[in-house]
């Protein structure tokens, strides 16, 4: 049978699936090459080779491709000579080769100077801030949001200042975090703390409410009480769907992470894309922001594959 | 609508007389009295029972049925107490009820089995809620799935079970703390006919082997008088008592009974009182519609007769 790729609602064969997967990566990908690659498109800069008659170029030097032909007509006109170079890009668009150099290259470059961290250093600060803040915030959001999800009487008590709270940005933090807390690990972990846990409370109690009442009336004419509905119902029976939120949580808590980096005293990957903009190595940069990419994505479809075993239940409905 | 002469409902055979007389002389398991039920509304207070009086026996098989909105589901959630009556009390052996309790055990519609626990630790939820340790609960929950044949499934989860097989579970995870009544809301509407047919011959078996009362809701009429001893018409708006019908087929009950003339005379009653003739029907000519020919008379089709 011929493969079906349009048909309203229906899911694709797996190798159907796989192609496509393929394919949203390969397409932003041939995108850059082309840009990279094809000298015609875009490229709006020369490099120099031969500086020829115009005293201020330089070999290897880039000008904007307007005033390089500028000066190469006016250099013909008076009959000096004239100036040679081939289409380039800016220098903030390394092309795809140059990155993935760098990835390698990146991780065995000794820092410039010695206080300085090596890339995977300022990878793993970054994770345990993360993980920190998370763990944290998971820790009281959690219990707090199941608990408002439950009991009118919590939701009612909390969840409006939460509400409130959630849209005070976490960055506006930042300066009072470091008065509090000083200028290390603990405010980045206040504001990836104070990013997440007011998100994760309601997002945690909505889950919560989503639970089928039928299950719960069901379990009160099976005789449970208070404490066991919540142990042995509404806990196991959000555990899926709180998996899934939690997934979602830490790819926000990732966003946070770049702005807590920033405050007091610049650390982490953060620390290392910054440094290697200063210095003009883009291609540096290019690769640590895509290691960071890398790494969320194959955190996620751990935990999406470890979610699939721990909840054999789930099998058949879409996680 | 039948040619033929149907009997009247009210005749009894010596058999069914004599079994109904035996009935009521045993203790009285449910006994409802004055119960009303009104739910808030922004027009005022709607009610939905309206002074309730009715008494079922010990191990007796009572139907609710009555037209949409009668409030047949009010009736059973107050029963369970998942809904406070306004008004009213609901007895079990002489007993208040008090909310939610093991002692009435509850069939709903939509299975409303714990996704997340195999068959097996499903019928033992009850069992340990009501203070048995895991062993007693374990080997107890296999007897009840013995019991629905269902042994060869007690690990597998709900998800990988059919509607009639979810529904035994429910069943079995109802009866597993020995309840003194089960309260069944239309526990078969979701099923196919063949199945539900068979789901009837099942709940009849275990009804008949344990010691059990069941108050069971349905729409379908068959339904009904194939299981009920007596069923309870309700009326619709506000729900109250219209009839406690004493169904004169006699048991055990079989298939071949659906055609016999005290189920049908039984089922005339019925249709008389849930769908008495309205200004609907009238003005739609009986059962026709009003409708023009809008096929072309030389059309390649153009009769079906």
């Amino acid at each position: 049978m011929q493969d079906q790729w349009l048909t309203v609602n229906q899911e694709l064969t797996l190798r159907q699936r796989r192609l496509l997967t393929l394919g949203s990566f390969l397409l932003p990908l041939a995108i850059w090459c082309m840009l990279s690659y094809v000298p015609f498109i875009w490229h709006p800069m020369v490099e120099v080779e031969d500086k020829g008659s115009v005293s201020y170029f330089k070999e290897s030097m880039l000008v904007e491709k307007e005033l390089f032909y500028q000066e190469l007509e006016k250099a013909q006109g008076e009959e000096r000579a004239v100036p040679t170079g081939t289409p380039a890009n800016p220098i903030y668009l390394p092309a795809p080769h140059e990155v993935i150099e760098a990835l390698y290259s990146a991780f065995t470059t000794e820092p410039i100077r010695r206080n300085e961290q090596w890339l995977h250093e300022s990878l793993a600060d970054s994770i345990s801030v993360i993980l920190l803040g998370f763990l944290l915030s998971s820790l009281i959001g959690v219990p707090l949001g199941i608990l408002a999800g439950t009991f009118s009487a919590v939701s009612r008590l909390t969840e409006p200042f939460i509400e409130f709270f959630r849209y005070l940005p976490a960055p506006a933090f930042g300066a009072l975090a470091v008065a509090i807390l000083g200028i290390h690990e603990a405010p980045k972990i206040a504001i990836i703390f104070i990013g997440t846990f007011f998100q994760q409370v309601l997002v945690v109690a909505n889950t919560t409410r989503k639970l089928d009442p039928a299950l719960l009336e069901a379990a009160m004419t099976l005789g449970a009480k208070r404490i066991s509905m919540l142990f042995r119902v509404v806990i196991p029976g959000i555990a899926s769907d709180l998996y899934r939120d939690m997934r979602i949580l830490l790819g926000w808590a990732w966003t946070y992470l770049i702005v807590a980096e920033m405050i007091g005293s610049s650390s982490g990957i953060t620390w290392f894309i910054t440094q290697q903009a200063r210095y003009k190595n883009f291609d540096n940069v290019f690769a640590a922001i895509l290691i960071i990419g890398v790494i969320g994505l194959t955190t996620d479809m751990i935990l999406a594959q470890l979610g699939k075993r721990l909840f054999p239940w789930q099998r058949g409905t879409k996680v | 609508m039948t040619h033929l002469e149907l009997p009247s409902y009210l005749e009894q055979s010596e058999q069914v007389r004599s079994r109904f007389e035996k009935l009521k002389a045993r203790p009285v398991l449910l006994k409802v009295s004055g119960l009303c039920k009104e739910f808030p509304s922004n027009d005022g207070p709607v009610s939905a029972l309206k002074d309730l009086n009715f008494k079922t026996y010990r191990r007796e098989f009572v139907c609710v049925i009555g037209p949409s909105g009668c409030g047949k589901s009010t009736l059973i959630r107050t029963l369970a107490g998942l809904e406070k009556q306004t008004q009213g009390e609901v007895l079990i052996d002489g007993q208040a009820v008090n909310g939610p309790g093991p002692d009435r055990g509850m069939v709903f519609q939509g299975y409303t089995l714990f996704p997340w626990l195999t068959v097996k630790r499903n019928v033992m939820f009850g069992l340990e809620m009501t203070g048995r340790s895991k062993g007693e609960a374990d080997a107890e929950a296999r007897q009840w799935i013995d019991l629905v044949g269902l042994t060869k499934f007690e690990n597998s989860y709900p998800h990988q079970l059919s509607g009639g097989m979810k529904q035994r579970v429910a069943i079995a995870r109802a009866l597993a703390t020995q309840p003194r009544i089960l309260l069944m809301d239309e526990p078969f509407g979701a099923l196919d006919a063949q199945t539900r047919a068979k789901m009837q011959n099942y709940l009849l078996d275990i009804w008949k082997n344990i010691d059990i009362t069941i108050l069971f809701i349905t729409h379908d009429l068959d339904e009904a008088i194939y299981l009920a001893d007596r069923i309870l018409v309700l009326k619709a708006h506000p729900g109250e008592v219209q009839e406690l019908i004493e169904v004169p087929v006699p048991h055990p009950r079989h298939a071949g009974q659906l055609l016999s003339p005290e189920f049908l005379a039984t089922k005339a009653r019925l249709e008389e009182l849930i769908h008495p003739p309205s200004e609907d029907n009238v003005r739609l000519n009986g059962d026709h519609l009003n409708m023009v020919r809008m096929v072309s008379i030389d059309d390649a089709v153009s009769e079906v007769y």
